[in-house]
């Protein structure tokens, strides 16, 4: 039980740093990245390879989250003079496309049979500790990314960021450089894709070309929309949530009598669906609402109209 | 006369078969207050869009201050000191008040990725120095009990106050105001153009597009009149008024 437990407890941390980097594109710069499963499949694999190259897994970690963010920034570049909406277009057919080269193109990724053997750090040393030592590593990333993106999503560019959401021709007249905002925040989501498709194929230590279906995104989605789509600790609570709700539906489908192996899957997705309608309808905002910054202003009555321009203008 | 702060000329568009903009030239001087009148469909709000670089493809020139920004992105003629309002009070929605003006700080450092990570002391003092400004300019405008607001919930005659106040945050040296004073209450019209009156003695040019005749007599010095995307006159208010081509185009309309 405990290491059932701790696998799933390892993958959540992997949902979790999904649904941190959809945050930061979609929740705080208002990019909608269907093709989320491509980066985390594109990380996955390029991990995979370096290190089967022979390149330390640190690093091949660091490669994973980098190509995804190039090929994130890259899609940003090539939808910039278009409406938001063929930005998801795009990425939801580069999810769908990177999952059939990963089918088609064996001598590469093993084709359906995927790859297997992928090796984990420490594993040997660790012997039997090391899943404790898996779901640590897994987790101080997590949290290390929300501390990270805290700090910077909490600084003037978070602001400008959320200004580029709510209406991008006002971030451009308040002198924001909204494309080069837009690839950033983009870009940091992709490479968090990335690093998570990194931590589950050494995790594992088996990726195939059904790992990386479309279902994950609209998981990691749901995550984040039942956390409150604009926070970070929301993304966290909402990946815990989801993942509970997916775990759960195995058990509760013993108590339901009569369901065949098919069907007990299906009621996983039922389950999912359900969740979903259930948050739109009782808490359309998530667990947590919008996080604005507060003035601090002094409690004093507006005075008389004064003078608008002072010393501080010319 | 002193070398004008915007130069345009000859500036064209046209959506579809209609031409917003067809061939508009003119220059206005640095550091005072110019009407822009004409009447509804004149292309006064295109232009405001063309100059400001928000619709991009117009042919022409646009200089501002010796510099052609005809083609440049609308956040580097921000930055280059010319700033708009929106005629609708554009905001962001889910932004408070107090976040718009901040926002609208110039040269922020904390909106460097690496510099937002870092942190460090130059930051952290240009955003306090940044607030204490918007504070400041919240009381000047009366909105401090509103500052925690999102703008969603404003009255239209806070929305228009927060235009203004956010666009002077940017500390331009020409502010384009589209309709400031339109759809609000007689008072704060009042009130609005008391800090125009302002605005233009401390140096900074203002382009003003209103319909108001009695506004445009009290705060222009000078008056460009527009009509089908052209540039008809110009001139003081009374030599406007005086225009028979000004009176057939939209003042005589308005007699009726």
């Amino acid at each position: 039980m405990i290491s059932y437990l701790l696998f799933i407890g390892t993958l959540t941390a992997i949902y979790a740093l999904l649904s941190l980097g959809l945050v930061a594109s979609w929740g705080q710069a208002g990019m909608v990245n269907l093709g989320l499963v491509g980066f985390f499949g594109l990380g996955a694999y390029c991990s995979t390879l370096l290190t089967l190259l022979g390149l330390p897994i640190g690093l091949a970690w660091v490669a994973g989250g980098l190509l995804s963010a190039v090929m994130g920034i890259a899609f940003c570049l090539l939808t910039r003079t278009l409406r938001g909406d063929y930005l998801a277009i795009v990425t939801l057919g580069f999810g769908e496309g990177l999952r059939l080269v990963e089918l088609n193109e064996r001598w590469l990724t093993g084709g359906s049979d995927g790859i297997s053997g992928i090796p984990a750090p420490f594993k040997a040393a660790a012997g039997e500790l090391f899943p404790w030592l898996y779901f640590a590593i897994a987790w101080g990333i997590v949290l290390l990314a929300a501390w990270g993106l805290n700090r910077v999503l909490g600084s003037p560019f978070g602001r400008a960021l959320r200004a580029v959401r709510d209406d991008e021709n006002v971030a451009a007249v308040a002198g924001k450089s909204v494309l080069l905002l837009k690839c950033q925040a983009f870009g940091m989501g992709a490479a968090l894709f990335g690093l998570a498709g990194a931590l589950y194929a050494h995790f594992t230590s088996y990726i195939s070309p059904d790992n990386f279906v479309v279902q994950l995104t609209i998981y990691i989605f749901l995550a984040v929309t039942l956390g409150g789509y604009s926070r970070l600790v929301g993304a966290i609570l909402g990946a815990v949530a989801v993942m509970s709700i997916l775990e759960s539906s195995r058990f509760a489908a013993e108590f339901v009598p009569g369901l065949n192996a098919v069907q007990i899957a299906s009621l996983r997705e039922f389950a999912i669906a359900v969740a979903l309608i259930i948050i739109m309808q009782v808490r359309p905002q998530g667990i947590f609402g919008l996080k604005n910054e507060k003035a601090r202003a002094p409690a004093q009555p507006d005075t008389a109209p004064a003078s608008v321009v002072s010393s501080h203008v010319k | 006369m002193a070398e004008a702060q915007l130069a345009i000329s000859d500036l064209a568009i046209h959506f579809g078969g209609v031409r917003a903009l067809d061939g508009a030239s003119f220059d206005i001087r640095p550091g005072i207050t110019t009407g822009l009148i004409g009447p509804n469909g004149a292309g006064k709000t295109t232009l405001f869009n063309c100059i400001s670089g928000l619709i991009p493809g117009a042919s022409g020139q646009v200089r501002f201050e010796g510099r052609d920004i005809s083609r440049a992105r609308p956040e580097a003629i921000s930055r280059a000191g010319l700033v708009r309002s929106f005629q609708l009070a554009r905001g962001c929605e889910n932004l408070t008040v107090f976040e718009h003006l901040m926002l609208y700080g110039p040269r922020q450092q904390g909106e460097n990725l690496l510099k937002a990570f870092i942190g460090g002391r130059a930051v952290r003092e240009q955003e306090e120095k940044l607030r204490d400004e918007a504070l400041d300019m919240a009381g000047r405008l009366r909105l401090t009990h509103v500052l925690d607001n999102l703008v969603t919930r404003l009255s239209g005659g806070q929305k228009k106050l927060l235009e203004i106040g956010r666009v002077l945050l940017a500390k331009p040296k020409m502010i384009l105001l589209d309709e400031p004073m339109a759809g609000v209450n007689p008072t704060l019209v009042q009130e609005i153009a008391d800090h125009l009156e302002v605005i233009r003695r401390s140096g900074i040019a203002i382009v003003l597009i209103e319909h108001e005749m009695e506004l445009i007599d009290r705060l222009c010095d000078e008056v460009i009149v527009m009509a089908a995307g052209k540039f008809l006159a110009r001139g003081s208010f009374s030599d406007i008024q005086s225009n028979r081509d000004v009176q057939e185009s939209y003042l005589g309309l308005r007699r009726q």
